[in-house]
């Protein structure tokens, strides 16, 4: 068991480079250059050289690409170029941010899925289990953007009873989650990021937990005469690595993948930032913003998997 | 074996009195009567063998006893005791009480037939601390005493084990196990060893029998293996498509067989086959439950049949010694080698 944590955990070593590679590679994959777009137009070869210079864009590319892993690997991931703030603390910042509301969401997500999920596979075929799959389809078909606008036009501009955008009253310096005041403004994100995950995981719960009801030994457990209830915990038992490997990945797109979500809510967090960060030809910032999530997916895959061996004992890993 | 002759009048109450038993599983497009009229009895300490071929209703007339079926498609008819208990007037939660505990279940498949992320021991502690609701102490060490019971050998280790770490054959004894936990009288065994290969096989049924005697359980043991039957049975039950054709002693119906079907599934097994493949000695296959001919449903197979065959079922006819059989022609003078078509 340790052994095949250590190793899981050396195999991702290869992994995190080859995303530093990729993040790298941004500056000149991405369209524009970005030193142009600092410059007036009418700016002297001599000035652009000097730029260059100044950001280390003349040196050969791979020891650029040595340079800036080093940089990263010690938490220095360079100044943003619009804000010319460290990118490490904007992004950190941010990541804090998404992380708070992407981990509500899906835990959120997950209890309601899972006592849909366990309604749906007592009663298949019954009333109950139609009502929860329809939640389920609706939440897996619903654009979530389109689902963040409704909220606001509901919520913010008919009812009044949540504010449409921010993070807290004055900001999200001042945000807090024990002031109803402030906690608020997190409400109607949640609810948007929760609804597709609640879908996918509903369905995952449904299908895993009706394949295990219908295995022999759940006739061996109701011959000993336990009661349903009991009967229904060692199911879940069984369905808890599929459930689990579905969570993981779902945590993983909602830390990586709110952009839109976080920009109808103007949420300080990732997706946010990354927006800004394209919109404003930030490179510095684009490439450190992406390094990060594609890091925190990396990371939540590794410990998914490592909880896996442990709920798992068929799972024999060296 | 005991002296208990199935008709005889003994002083003593059968342990298990199953009469008329009848089980439809109705669906959207068709009812299946899988059981036909079945009644048998099992006195205390006896071993009954149901035997016949796949999809004669062998495991739905054991499942009933437990009442394991899907309640909402199924219907119920006839009489269950067992014990005190009649089964069919129970609640669900005394039916509960009494599945595990009074009442338990062998089932075919040790590979699939145990919870694969439970210990072994777990499995058993859990249905002792559900029945006699002792600490987990008491449990573990009830469940140490069990394996010890059915000869899984360094129990203490295999209580940790899970069940893909097991073979076969321990597998099986855990599930032995799990059903004698707490110390029923009656054990179901649903071809417990037709999925172990020969020797463990043999192995688990010695066990088996030995507990069976020291416990003084009733046994109804299914099985496809003559040989089997023939080893462990006090009575046999041979069932075709719901309905018990022929019933006796072990020895009024293995050795001398009157039911061509019966007589079939001998010539079979002479002949050396193997589970699964096609019986020679019985051309065609088991009727189709949902449309059942009106006449005796073995006719179109047999050999012997004539028109009163196809009219009307063979009421069944008791012969000395309760040996019983439902066939025009075994009533009458039949040479058991042509009826099995071997001569
Ligand atoms: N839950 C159920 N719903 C519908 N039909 C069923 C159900 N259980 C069993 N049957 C049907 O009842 C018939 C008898 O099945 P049963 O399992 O008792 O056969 P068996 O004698 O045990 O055969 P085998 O030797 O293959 O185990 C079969 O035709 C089967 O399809
Ligand atoms: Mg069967």
């Amino acid at each position: 068991m340790w052994l095949y944590a250590a190793r899981r955990v050396l195999f991702t070593i290869p992994i995190g480079l080859g995303v530093t590679i990729i993040c790298f590679a941004l500056i000149y994959l991405a369209p524009g250059d970005p030193v142009q777009s600092l410059l007036p137009p009418d700016a002297t070869a001599n000035d652009i050289a000097q730029l260059k210079h100044y950001y280390g864009l003349d040196k050969p590319i791979p020891v650029q690409y040595i340079l800036w892993l080093g940089h990263a690997l010690t938490g220095d991931l360079g100044i943003s170029i619009q804000t010319n703030r460290p990118v490490t603390d904007e992004v950190w910042r941010a990541l804090g941010n998404t992380v708070s509301i992407a981990t509500i969401s899906a835990v959120l997500a997950m209890i309601i899925a899972l006592g849909l999920g366990i309604v749906a596979a007592t009663n298949i075929g019954g009333w109950a289990d139609r009502l929860a799959t329809a939640i389920a389809v609706f939440g897996v078909s619903v654009p979530t953007f389109w689902l963040a606008v409704v909220l606001v036009i509901v919520f913010a501009v008919q009812l009044g009873v949540l504010p449409a955008t921010g993070m807290g009253s004055k900001g999200s310096n001042t945000f807090s989650w024990f002031e109803w005041s402030e906690a608020r403004y997190a409400v109607l994100p949640i609810v948007a990021m929760t609804l597709t995950p609640l879908g996918i995981l509903m369905r995952t719960t449904r299908a895993s937990l009706a394949d295990i009801l219908s295995q022999d030994f759940i006739q061996t457990l109701r011959a000993k005469g336990l009661s349903e209830t009991a009967v229904i915990r060692h199911a879940i038992a069984n369905a808890l690595p599929q459930i689990l490997a579905m969570f993981g990945l779902q945590l993983g797109y909602l830390i990586g993948g709110s952009i839109l979500i976080e920009t109808i809510f103007t949420w300080p967090g990732t997706g946010f930032l990354l927006n800004k960060a394209i919109l404003t030809r930030d490179i510095p910032l684009l490439q450190g913003t992406i390094l990060v999530l594609a890091m925190a997916f990396v990371g939540i895959n590794l410990i998914v998997d490592l909880i896996q061996t442990l709920v798992d004992p068929r799972i024999k890993r060296i | 074996m005991t002296n208990a002759m199935p008709g005889t009048q003994s002083a003593v109450r059968p342990l298990v009195e199953v009469k008329d038993l009848t089980v439809d599983f109705v669906s959207r497009d068709a009812t299946v009567r899988a059981v036909n009229g079945v009644s048998f009895d099992v006195m205390p300490g006896e071993v009954l063998c149901i035997i016949g071929e796949s999809g004669s209703g062998k495991s739905v007339t054991l499942r009933s006893l437990m009442r394991l079926h899907p309640k909402a498609r199924t219907v119920i008819a006839g009489h269950m005791r067992v014990g005190d208990y009649d089964i069919l007037s129970l609640s669900e939660k005394e039916m509960n009480a009494v599945r595990g505990a009074a009442i338990s279940m062998v089932f075919q498949e040790p590979m699939t037939a145990l919870d694969p992320v439970y210990t072994i021991g777990e499995q058993i502690a859990e249905t002792v601390m559900r029945h006699e609701r002792c600490s987990r102490e008491t449990a573990d060490k009830r469940a140490l005493e069990l394996l010890q019971m059915v000869k899984v050998p360094s129990p203490e280790r295999r209580l940790k084990a899970y069940p893909h770490e097991l073979s076969g054959g321990l597998r099986q004894r855990a599930m032995m196990a799990v059903a004698l936990s707490c110390r029923p009288t009656l054990l179901l065994a649903d071809e417990p060893t037709t999925a172990l290969d020969a020797t463990v096989q043999i192995q688990v049924l010695i066990v088996l029998r030995r507990l069976q005697e020291d416990f003084g359980m009733g046994v109804i043991f299914v099985t496809h293996d003559l040989g089997v039957a023939a080893q462990i049975a006090d009575k046999v039950a041979v069932m075709y498509a719901g309905r018990i054709v022929e019933y006796g002693t072990v020895r009024d119906v293995l050795l001398n067989p009157k039911h061509p079907y019966t007589l079939g599934l001998m010539a079979s097994t002479v002949n050396g086959q193997k589970k699964g493949e096609d019986i020679d000695a019985i051309p065609g296959s088991p009727p189709d439950l949902r449309a059942l001919p009106p006449g005796c449903s073995f006719a179109p197979r047999c050999r012997l049949a004539d028109a009163a065959c196809e009219a009307d079922f063979p009421a069944p006819v008791i012969r000395a010694g309760g040996h019983m059989t439902r066939c025009f022609k075994a009533n009458g003078e039949i040479r058991p080698m042509e009826a099995a078509g071997i001569a």
